[in-house]
């Protein structure tokens, strides 16, 4: 009998600990990591938040040679922020969203056409930093985005055969 | 007013049941969480019961696998209409990071239809609460595409084919009419 009285005395210390969420939103803490935000006007095109993408999220297609779309897959984005830590323009910012429910897939996607300033000498501008990014990820990227599917292979030029085919990795 | 809100709120209880088809546990732990008394959403009539034949929305965490698709189909089969299915991850709603393994066939709306979907690795709590209001109508999403243009067509195209010359002197000839 004693130690039920306790345990209800234990019970009633700490008082009413329910958060009143639905009626009032209690901040997020600090360093939470909510849904990445492209920044449009900052992004210069380099692909680096693509290429680093754990769960390759963010695709690059190169419809010709001065537009580059870059679009961010949200369904399965993992929020690591990687993204946002290797922008060098830090075009990328984790935001405080994360009600982001929804009935459509389509509606976490963004989609940034980037106007691609080029060097008349050697057609591209920006080349990876590491080599083996270098050699798989340098030149023009053909990623699906309707089907959003990453492709493992870039192309030097765009139409026509390919005059180096840098690596021909066919994974599916 | 007031009767209508509690219409809506307390109209049908939502009983829920958690199907974890191969997840890492993280989702499972944000689920129970909202159940804790810090967010309980029993106060909703949000209950979580053993049974898929028992509840009325079923709650998914983790990818399609190759070894839990036939299991997901059927809990899904069990469950009596009208039935709802949360997509609760980002292994549920996109097949996370490794959607492209050989074990994992994908997102589990490859599988069984999915009405919808929570984003979040895991989502916060409060983010599933906020996916059960949309659902049942208390909230509206906020959730909205995003499509940022920086360049306008038509614009002059580029290509290498159009260089001519040799060593010092490469001339690139524009073709006409740009």
């Amino acid at each position: 009998m004693l130690n039920k009285i306790k345990e209800a005395i234990v019970c009633l210390r700490p008082g009413r600990v329910t958060l009143p969420y639905p009626a009032q939103a209690e901040p997020v803490p600090e360093n939470f990591r909510g849904v990445p935000r492209w920044d449009g006007e900052k992004c210069i095109g380099c692909a680096g938040c693509a290429n680093n993408c754990s769960a390759r999220a963010i695709l690059v297609l190169d419809p010709c040679q001065e537009l580059r779309i870059l679009q961010y897959i949200g369904s399965r984005c993992t929020y690591c922020g990687r993204c946002a830590e290797v922008c060098p323009e830090k075009a990328i910012v984790m935001s405080n969203e994360f009600e982001m429910a929804t009935a459509e897939a389509s509606d976490l996607q963004q989609r940034l056409d980037i106007f691609m300033s080029t060097c008349q000498r050697c057609g591209r501008c920006f080349k990876g930093a590491a080599v083996l990014e270098g050699l798989k990820m340098s030149g023009y990227r053909s990623d699906e985005v309707g089907s959003g599917r990453w492709v493992y292979r870039s192309r030097a030029l765009l139409e026509g055969d390919a005059v180096v085919d840098d690596i021909p990795i066919e994974l599916d | 007013m007031l009767e209508s809100l509690c219409a809506q709120m307390f109209g049908r209880s939502l009983w829920v049941y958690h199907a974890n088809s191969g997840g890492c546990n993280g989702c499972d732990i944000e689920v129970l969480n909202v159940l804790t008394p810090y967010y309980d959403v029993e106060r909703f009539g949000i209950k979580l019961v053993g049974s898929p034949r028992h509840a009325d929305a079923m709650l998914c965490q983790g990818p399609a696998l190759r070894a839990t698709a036939d299991a997901l189909r059927r809990a899904y089969d069990a469950m009596p209409a009208p039935k709802l299915v949360f997509a609760i991850g980002s292994c549920a709603c996109g097949g996370g990071m490794w959607y492209d393994s050989y074990a994992v066939l994908g997102p589990v709306g490859k599988v069984i239809p999915v009405n919808f979907y929570v984003p979040g690795c895991p989502p916060r709590p409060e983010a599933i609460i906020y996916g059960v209001a949309v659902a049942v109508g208390l909230v509206d999403k906020k959730a909205a595409p995003v499509r940022f243009k920086q360049a306008e067509f038509p614009i002059p195209l580029y290509h290498p084919d159009r260089l001519h010359g040799e060593g010092e002197l490469v001339i690139y000839e524009s073709p006409k009419g740009v």
